[in-house]
């Protein structure tokens, strides 16, 4: 089906048992806690299996001299050594099209891989590893943001720039302005599992046991950088140990590894170490904004200005589009946004959960508590008088937008009216304490997706597409819709994700994965109970589904009775349509956070967090809680620890590793809590649902933000906030 | 991680004499070493495993003190109700540092034994005096947010990552080796850790084929203990400043103070003369500030520490305010 319409009503709204929305336990828990979900690296393909480890460069910019590998090729174990000058050629293509390894002698970033060194055993290969002696012609690199603002340009996309009504003479006009620089840093996504492949080659047709968020995607990317027909590449990835956008894209390991099997005639293996993660693969550009608010005398805004700069391989289309959510967040009648991306020589910036919103609503969001306090207002106030009646950029309604009762909900059960709004005023022992509020938003798109789906003879219903679960609860919301939509309990539904052989899927990404996927499912499953009331001879419009039976027009019929010896199958398919132009599609929310700030010290702590959220019908409310709670715990993060440190003598990230590297531990999270309100959204998909991955940590760094200036007096517009920036504003002791 | 020979000492003895073969390391939890040489920061040839030796008791000493075996593990000296009641900076000091699953694996000296944090250091293609020697400094000019603002050399910067370190420091302890020749001897916890110097890749006292064998703690000195750790997150993170503190008060008098600071020099830092000041001093921001003057003269930030400068003296405040509150 295309999503051409609104949903209306439909089999899902009517579910008898109504599995879809109940808080059901991961129907994968069980086999990831007892050690039977075998993730890629514990795949295993016999003793023939070779492993392999990347050796990086060790410089940011420049070129190979020479490659001494004699003493690797001697060392014990060793069976290949792979560099340019013995790696074969392949096709071309910026970072979603291909993924070519060991092409020439430059170095293009640091940690690009050199050498593929591959032996019996991990500890052979990485032993050896270090024998390969690499020199180098070093050329002067350009890495850091800031220093190369001047040559930033725009991207090469159409969307890179808005503007609606004259923003320069509306900003001039506005009596109350606002104009800051908040800056966000380099961010790494620092999953649990590292990158992770089994390579192995049957004559011609490859095999990639692999962690990966978009199998089909990543299928073509082998399949152009290998020079292979499509057809010939199989990518299997049944269980992913977290991605975050890391593994949207095929790495290097998935290459190296294939490449080599092929030279060596025998599967070979590979993972990247933890310090490897940082540099040979993606991370999120840092960020530099500058926003522009411009209100009248009561707060309502007659001009937003959002202009982002964020940098990446010359080589690379994409940009962090900070900006993108202030087209669409609050109303205004000029406005202008602009992405601007300056060249660098740096590993390859892509996306990292909510690419976009995530560092743009850290941004944005401080920018609205500022322009709060010029205006003497409160926060959630300033937010209410600036709710928009349709997008005010592409002047189309909104699918469904409950920003508003979000704010309230939040504020109410936060204990917002206990705030106090002058800065500095709560003491609760050493610790300073403030509140802070942020809005949250993410875009809810909708990809291509197709899923099969049979019910045999044993009532059981075999779901079959090439979707991926990272952890996210993929298996168990598609298991819900099935069990719906056929009327059968949930141990009947048996779901096989995670391989191309299976129907084309959208994968996880960008907060796509559930809708898609699930709305191909609930074409497959609405067309196999069309088949199954014919098999009846009943009206499918008239036919209920329950507990296994079929029930219509006074007659009940167990479905297994219908299907044959050989079962029923059908193919299900939902297209992006007509639905995402005629409105403005986004999941919103509130953030709230209270934070205390040690009076000595300057250490921040979160004291407790409420994030309150509206995103169409929620499929499973534990596992879609979960998702928001990772989100916030993202979002605190982003505000107090991560960054990573570019050193600019070495085009290198100097905190390479999860020591140093800092994400929340369970003692930075005290009590949390999320909740969704009731909505459902027949815009955006039969479902309609609306995307959830994402929507958790959008705002969430800003709440923190906030709230640390409503403790301390503080306003730091320099991500991530660290007790360093804080000092300075601490009382003296006495 | 290079190849390497394991083995089992069968004695004190033998493993003191093993280690002094060139390439030999004792290991015991291996929480640091191993991460050392999967990297090749270290490359040992030759590993003598100790945990069987029966290092790990506590024991009580005639004097009133403790006796801490050298594989004693960090949880377990934690939770020892001697050390609990009558150590409290130890304690706590053990608990501040690591997770908790190290803290079950790594030893009493393996904890003494540990090498910096410095990021250059663990990164073999970087320059690093200490790894290297002569290959120059790289933190001095770089990233050096976690580094030394004392005690450190214009060879390096890094500092000492132990949290329990600075509780013996503060607590006096001694710490006990056995040599290859047969010999014991007892070094002052003060003596231990050298400062870099013109020798950075020299940290410890210890000769070749000398072994750790306990930590020997005298009867606690009287008053509160602390141990504060700043950090910038709330648990496992190494001190961006600590400190260790046994402070005696009467009637809003200090009697007697000894503190000692962590994530400031490449050892535990602990000043007599600033002690000294507080000695029979009113309990005041003034005379914290004054015994902080003490510590702090000659601190030298390198641009991404300078903040330790003031947060030392500000943490040093806090604990000795908390220490003399009534």
């Amino acid at each position: 089906m295309e999503m051409d319409t609104p949903a209306g009503r439909n089999a899902l709204d009517a579910a008898a048992r109504g599995w879809v929305g109940k808080p059901l336990d991961r129907v994968d828990g069980r086999p990831k806690v007892t050690g039977r979900a075998i993730y890629a690296y514990e795949t295993m393909q016999g003793p023939a299996t070779a492993y392999g480890y990347v050796v990086e460069a060790s410089i940011g910019k420049g070129s190979i001299v020479s490659i001494d590998a004699q003493a690797a090729e001697r060392a014990p174990g060793v069976v290949l050594v792979l560099t340019h000058l013995n790696a074969p050629a392949q096709g071309q293509g910026n970072h979603h099209e291909a993924h070519p390894v060991l092409t020439g002698p430059e170095v293009a970033y640091y940690g690009q891989p050199v050498a593929f060194v591959v032996a019996e055993t991990f500890e052979e290969a990485r032993a050896a590893a270090y024998l390969v002696r690499v020199r180098y012609d070093r050329a002067p690199g350009r890495y850091a943001l800031r220093a190369n603002l001047d040559r930033a340009r725009a991207p090469r996309v159409a969307s890179a720039d808005s503007a609606v009504g004259d923003f320069d003479a509306g900003y001039a006009a506005s009596p109350v302005r606002l104009d800051e620089i908040y800056t966000t840093p380099l961010q790494s996504h620092a999953m649990m599992e590292p990158h992770a492949t089994l390579a192995s080659w049957d004559g011609d047709q490859l095999t990639l046991h692999t962690s990966n968020q978009m199998l089909n995607q990543g299928r073509q990317a082998v399949a152009r950088t290998l020079q292979v027909p499509v057809e010939k590449v199989r990518l299997v990835s049944p269980y992913i140990g977290g991605g975050f956008g890391a593994k949207l894209w095929v790495n290097a390991d998935a290459i190296l590894a294939a490449i080599a099997a092929r030279q060596l005639s025998r599967p070979v293996k590979t993972a990247l170490t933890r310090q490897q993660v940082f540099h040979v693969t993606t991370h999120r550009s840092d960020t530099i904004q500058r926003i522009r608010l411009g209100a009248d005398q009561e707060g309502r805004l007659q001009a937003i200005g959002h202009d982002s700069y964020s940098g990446n391989l010359p080589s690379e289309p994409t940009f962090e589009a900070a900006a993108m959510q202030t087209r669409t967040l609050y109303a205004g009648a000029n406005r202008l946004t602009r992405h601007r991306v300056a060249p660098l020589d740096i590993p390859v910036a892509s996306s990292m959960r909510a690419p976009g919103e995530a560092v743009g609503l850290l941004a944005l969001e401080i920018a609205m508590d500022e322009l709060a306090e010029k205006l003497d207002l409160d926060p959630i106030e300033l937010r209410l008088r600036n709710e928009p009646r349709e997008d005010p950029e592409r002047h189309v309604p909104y699918s469904s937008r409950h920003l508003v009762a979000c704010l309230q909900e939040g504020s109410r059960r936060f204990g917002w009216a206990a705030r106090s709004p002058r800065p500095g005023q709560v003491r609760d022992g050493r610790q300073l304490v403030g509140m802070g509020v942020a809005a949250a938003t993410r875009g809810n798109p909708l990809e291509l997706s197709r899923a099969s789906v049979r019910l045999g003879p044993d009532g059981v219903a075999t779901v079959r597409m090439a979707m991926t679960d990272i952890g996210t609860g993929t298996y168990t919301i598609l298991t819900q819709i099935a069990a719906d939509m056929l009327g059968l309990s949930p141990d009947h539904v048996r779901m096989e994700i995670g391989d191309t052989a299976f129907p084309q899927a959208s994968g996880s990404g960008g907060s796509f994965g559930a809708a898609s996927s699930g709305s191909a499912l609930f074409d497959a499953c609405d067309r196999l109970r069309a088949k199954l009331a014919a098999a009846a001879g009943v009206d499918p419009g008239a036919a209920r589904f329950a507990d296994g039976r079929l029930e219509a027009g006074g007659q009940s019929r167990a479905l297994v009775d219908l299907v044959g010896a050989s079962g029923v199958e059908a193919d299900g398919e939902i297209r992006p349509g007509e639905t995402l132009k005629a409105f403005s599609q986004q999941s919103y929310g509130a953030h709230f956070a209270e934070v205390g700030v040690d009076v000595d010290t300057g250490e921040v702590r979160l004291r407790r967090m409420l994030g309150v959220f509206t995103a169409g019908r929620i499929l499973n409310a534990k596992t879609a809680r979960s998702q928001a709670i990772g989100g916030m715990v993202f979002g605190i993060g982003a505000a107090l620890e991560e960054g990573l440190t570019l050193d600019p003598r070495f085009g290198f990230y100097v905190n390479h590793d999860l020591a140093e590297y800092h994400v929340p531990v369970h003692a930075d999270v005290p009590e949390i809590d999320a909740i969704f309100l009731p909505e459902l959204d027949d815009a955006a998909n039969p479902l309609k649902s609306k995307g959830i991955g994402e929507l958790g940590i959008c705002g969430a760094g800003a709440a923190l933000a906030n709230a640390i200036y409503n403790a301390c007096g503080a306003r730091i517009r320099d991500y991530p906030i660290t007790l360093d920036k804080l000092l300075g504003a601490l009382p003296t002791q006495s | 991680m290079k190849a390497f020979t394991y083995e089992r000492a069968a004695s004190i003895a033998q493993a003191a004499s093993a280690s002094a073969v060139p390439g030999a390391r004792i290991i015991a939890g291996g929480t640091n070493l191993l991460d050392l040489m999967k990297l090749q920061v270290e490359t040992p040839t030759r590993l003598i495993d100790i945990n069987r030796l029966a290092l790990d008791v506590i024991e009580d000493t005639p004097e009133g003190g403790l006796r801490i075996g050298a594989t004693v593990r960090n949880s377990d000296l934690a939770a020892d109700p001697r050390v609990r009641r009558r150590y409290g900076v130890l304690s706590r000091a053990l608990l501040a540092g690591a997770s908790a699953q190290l803290r079950n694996k790594a030893t009493t000296g393996g904890n003494l034994l540990q090498r910096t944090r410095c990021y250059y250091f663990y990164d073999v293609t970087k320059p690093c005096n200490k790894r290297s020697p002569g290959s120059g400094c790289a933190a001095m000019e770089g990233f050096n947010r976690i580094h030394a603002v004392l005690g450190a050399s214009s060879q390096c910067i890094a500092t000492n990552p132990s949290d329990m370190a600075v509780a013996f420091r503060v607590l006096d302890a001694n710490v006990e080796t056995a040599g290859a020749d047969g010999r014991s001897r007892s070094i002052p916890i003060a003596e231990f850790h050298r400062l870099p110097g013109a020798t950075p890749s020299v940290e410890t006292d210890l000769r070749a084929g000398e072994m750790i064998t306990a930590v020997t703690l005298p009867p606690p000195p009287p008053g509160v203990q602390i141990y504060r750790k700043v950090r910038d997150r709330a648990s496992y993170a190494f001190a961006l400043v600590s400190v260790a503190a046994v402070v005696d008060t009467s009637g809003g008098r200090i009697r007697s103070a000894r503190f000692a600071f962590g994530g400031l020099a490449p050892k535990p830092w602990r000043i007599g003369t600033s002690e000294e000041v507080l000695a029979n001093a009113a309990a005041s921001a003034s005379s914290f500030n004054a015994a902080a003057n003490i510590v702090l003269r000659g601190a030298r930030g390198y641009g991404g520490n300078d903040f330790k400068i003031p947060l030392a003296r500000r943490t040093l405040s806090a604990v000795l305010a908390q220490a003399t509150r009534a």
